[in-house]
C-alpha cells in the first residue's frame, strides 16, 4: 500500500514537473522583467551620508515607486543611505520631517502638497542646520520656506500644455477625472487643462481608492453625457481604468492622462490612450537626492534657490513611445 | 489566598493593564533596535503623533463605554478647522471668532448624531456612517464653492491668531525638548475625564447605560441626555484637534480626516474597552493611543522599508491587542478557581 501510494506521489512530481516545464512562457514574466534590468551602477567613494525622502505618496503608489526610484539609484550612486517615508496627511508628512531632524540625517528631500502646513517642520529642519530640498508639489512656495533648490513641474502649466494638445487634436469637451478630492495639484491640473482648452471642460470626482466605483463612476458619466469626447485622467490607473468604463458605456470618447506606468506605455502603443504628459518622476527622486549629495560634498545645488528645476512636462504619445517603451518597463519611467 | 494576590489580579483584570504591558513590550522592542527611538526628542515627536489621536481616543472611549460609535468623528475634526478657518478669512473677523463658531457646529454636529440616534433607534455605525460621508461631501463641496480651491486661505497674518496658536498649537520647553502642547492637553483631559468616569454620578451613568440600556432607564438614568451629550463630546473634542491642525498648519485641505475615525476606535479597543459598550476605562485609550504613536514613528526610526509599514504596524498591534486579552484573560480566570 505504501509503496504504491509513494510511486503514485513520484509520478505526480514527475507529470507536474514535465508539464510547468513544458509549459514555460517564451515571452514576458519575471523572466523577461530580469532581461530587461540593467547592470549594477558604479558607486562615489564619498563618505557615507544618510538622507530622507519624505512624500505624501499614498503607500503602493506606482508614481512615487518611481520617484522612489529614481532616488534609490541617486543614493546608491552616492554612497549614500536613503530613508523613505510618506505619509498622504500633512500631520502625518510634518511628523515624519520631525521623525527624520531627530534622526540627524545630512539632507531631506520633501514633496509639498500643503507648504504652509510644512512650513513649521521644515523651519525646524532648516534650524537643525540640515539641508532640505523640494520635489514634485510645491512649486510656488520652495522660496519662501528657505529651500535649496525645487524639482518638479508646474501642475498649471503641465495642464494648459495639455489643453492646447487637446485643441491641436480637435476635442470639444472634456471630463477631467480626479481621483483625490481636495489635492491641490490634481485641482491645478484640471484648472490648467480648463484655462487653456477652448472646448467645455468638466470636472469629475471619483473615489480614487476604489477603483470598481472609479470606474463605474466614469461609465455612468460618459453614459449621461454623450457629447464628452475626451476623458482626462490625473494619473494612469485611472486612465486605464477610464478604458474599461469607455468600452462599458459604448461612448467613443478617448482617454488621455497625465502620468506614466508600464501598463499605460502597452495602451499607448496598441493605441487605447491617446499620449500622456510625464513629468518624469524618477527624475525628480534621482535630481534631488543628488543635489543634497552635491551639496554635502561640493556645496553645489540648482537655480540659485530662485529658480526651480523643471522635470516636466514631456509628452508621450504614439510617436515617440518606442524610445520611452523599455524604460517604463524597468519601471523608472 | 492572600489579599496581595488578591490585589494583583485585580490590577491585571483592569481595562487598560494588557495595553500597559503591551506598550512597555513594543517601548523596549523600539528602544533596543532603533537608536535614535531612545533619545528624548524622539520621544516627543512620538507623544506629539500620540496626542491629536488621543485627545479624540479619550471621548470616543467614553462614547464606546456608553455603547456608542462615532464614525462621522475623522471628518468632524476637518469640519471644525474649515468652519473656523473659512468664517474668519471671509468675513475678515478675529480669528477667536471663527474658533467659537467652529465650537457651535462641532458641537451640533454632535447632538445631531445623538438625537438622530434616540429618536430613530437605529444602531450609531448606520447614523454616524451617514454623518461621516454627509461631512465629507460638505467639506469639499462647502470649501470649493466659499474659496474657489480646495484648501482654505492662510489666516497666519490675521487677528488673534497667535494668541490661538498659543493655546492650541504651542510648545513648550522641558529640559531643552520642545513638549507640544497638545500632549499637556491631553494628558489634562484624560485626568478630568477618569475623575468623571469613576467619581461622579454622570460617569456611572456612562456604564449604566453602555451595560443595559433598559435597565438604566428602569432605574432612572437619563439615558438621552447622557447618549446625546457623549456624541456632543466627542463634537468637543473634534473642535479641539481641528482647531490645532489648523494652528499648526495654518491651511486645511478639505479632503482631510477620513479613515481617522478607526484610528480613534482602535486606540479605545486596543487600550481595553469593549466593542459591545458597558466596559473600559480612561487610562486604557491613552495607552492605546501611545502605542499607536509609538508603532508609527518607531518604524520610521527603525529604518524598516517603507512598505511594510502598514504590515508592521497591523501585526504589532494585533500583538499588543492579544497580549491584552491574555492577560485579562489570566487575571479572569484564575479568580474563579
Amino acid at each position: 500500500m505504501k509503496r504504491a501510494h509513494r510511486s503514485a506521489l513520484a509520478a505526480l512530481v514527475a507529470a507536474g514537473a514535465l508539464l510547468a516545464a513544458g509549459c514555460s512562457s517564451d515571452s514576458g514574466g519575471k523572466a523577461a522583467q530580469d532581461r530587461a534590468e540593467e547592470g549594477e551602477v558604479g558607486q562615489a567613494d564619498t563618505p557615507r551620508m544618510t538622507v530622507a525622502l519624505i512624500t505624501h505618496g499614498a503607500p503602493g503608489d506606482t508614481f512615487w515607486d518611481t520617484v522612489r526610484e529614481g532616488a534609490e539609484t541617486a543614493a546608491h550612486k552616492s554612497n549614500a543611505e536613503l530613508i523613505y517615508s510618506s505619509d498622504p496627511s500633512v500631520s502625518g508628512q510634518a511628523n515624519l520631517i520631525q521623525n527624520a531632524i531627530d534622526q540627524d540625517v545630512d539632507g531631506i528631500a520633501v514633496s509639498l502638497a500643503n507648504p504652509e502646513g510644512l512650513s513649521g517642520a521644515i523651519a525646524q529642519a532648516r534650524e537643525a542646520g540640515i539641508p532640505v530640498v523640494g520635489l514634485n508639489s510645491g512649486m510656488d512656495a520652495w522660496r519662501d520656506l528657505d529651500l535649496l533648490s525645487f524639482f518638479g513641474q508646474d501642475e498649471i502649466v503641465s495642464g494648459r500644455a495639455f489643453g492646447e494638445r487637446l485643441d491641436e487634436i480637435g476635442a470639444e469637451h472634456t471630463v477631467c477625472v480626479i481621483h483625490e478630492q481636495g489635492n491641490v495639484g490634481h485641482e491645478a491640473r484640471c484648472a490648467g487643462v480648463a484655462e487653456a482648452f477652448d472646448g467645455e471642460t468638466e470636472v469629475l470626482y471619483v473615489e480614487g481608492a476604489d477603483m470598481p466605483s472609479v470606474r463605474s463612476t466614469i461609465e455612468a458619466k460618459l453614459r449621461q453625457d454623450d457629447s464628452i469626447d475626451y476623458v482626462v485622467a490625473l494619473g494612469a490607473p485611472f486612465a486605464l481604468t477610464a478604458v474599461d468604463s469607455v468600452a462599458d458605456a459604448g461612448s467613443d470618447a478617448e482617454i488621455a492622462t497625465f502620468d506614466l506606468n508600464t501598463e499605460l506605455v502597452t495602451s499607448i502603443e496598441e493605441g487605447d490612450i491617446q499620449f500622456a504628459v510625464d513629468q518624469q518622476p524618477y527624475l525628480q527622486g534621482y535630481l534631488a537626492i543628488d543635489c543634497l549629495w552635491l551639496y554635502h560634498t561640493n556645496g553645489n545645488f540648482s537655480g540659485g534657490g530662485e529658480q526651480p528645476v523643471l522635470t516636466g512636462p514631456a509628452f508621450v504619445d504614439g510617436e515617440n513611445i518606442d524610445t520611452i517603451a523599455d524604460f517604463a518597463r524597468n519601471g523608472t519611467r | 489566598m492572600t489579599t496581595t494576590t488578591q490585589r494583583v489580579r485585580r490590577v491585571l483584570a483592569r481595562p487598560e493593564t494588557g495595553a500597559l504591558i503591551g506598550a512597555l513590550a513594543v517601548y523596549a522592542f523600539f528602544f533596543a533596535v532603533a537608536p535614535t527611538f531612545r533619545q528624548f526628542d524622539s520621544l516627543a515627536t512620538v507623544l506629539y503623533q500620540s496626542s491629536t489621536l488621543g485627545i479624540m481616543g479619550l471621548s470616543v472611549a467614553l462614547l464606546m463605554i456608553g455603547g456608542e460609535f462615532d464614525l462621522s468623528a475623522g471628518v468632524a475634526v476637518t469640519t471644525s478647522s474649515l468652519t473656523a478657518s473659512m468664517f474668519a478669512f471671509q468675513l475678515t473677523l478675529n480669528v477667536w471668532m471663527g474658533v467659537l463658531v467652529a465650537l457651535v457646529l462641532a458641537l451640533a454636529i454632535g447632538a445631531f448624531n445623538g438625537i438622530m440616534l434616540v429618536k430613530t433607534g437605529l444602531p450609531s455605525f448606520l447614523i454616524t456612517l451617514g454623518t461621516f460621508l454627509m461631512l465629507q461631501g460638505l467639506n469639499l463641496a462647502v470649501t470649493k464653492a466659499i474659496t474657489g480651491h480646495v484648501a482654505t486661505d492662510s489666516i497666519r497674518d490675521m487677528d488673534g491668531f497667535d494668541q490661538a496658536r498659543d493655546l492650541f498649537a504651542s510648545s513648550v520647553s522641558i529640559g531643552g525638548t520642545g513638549i507640544r502642547i497638545t500632549v499637556l492637553w491631553w494628558l489634562g483631559f484624560a485626568l478630568l475625564a477618569t475623575w468623571v468616569l469613576l467619581r461622579t454620578t454622570y460617569g456611572n451613568w456612562i456604564f449604566a447605560v453602555g451595560g443595559h440600556r433598559d435597565s438604566a432607564r428602569a432605574v432612572g438614568v437619563p439615558v438621552t441626555f447622557v447618549k446625546v451629550s457623549l456624541f456632543m463630546l466627542v463634537g468637543f473634542t473634534a473642535w479641539f484637534v481641528g482647531m490645532h491642525q489648523l494652528f499648526a498648519f495654518n491651511t486645511i485641505q478639505s479632503g482631510g480626516g477620513v479613515g481617522n475615525e478607526l484610528l480613534y476606535i482602535a486606540a479605545a479597543v486596543i487600550g481595553g474597552c469593549l466593542l459591545t459598550g458597558g466596559f473600559g476605562s480612561i487610562p486604557g485609550p491613552v495607552i492605546g493611543a501611545f502605542l499607536f504613536g509609538m508603532v508609527s514613528q518607531g518604524i520610521v526610526y527603525a529604518n524598516w522599508d517603507a512598505d511594510w509599514f502598514m504590515f508592521f504596524l497591523g501585526s504589532v498591534l494585533l500583538l499588543a491587542t492579544l497580549l491584552n486579552l491574555y492577560v485579562r484573560k489570566q487575571a479572569t480566570t484564575r479568580r474563579l478557581t
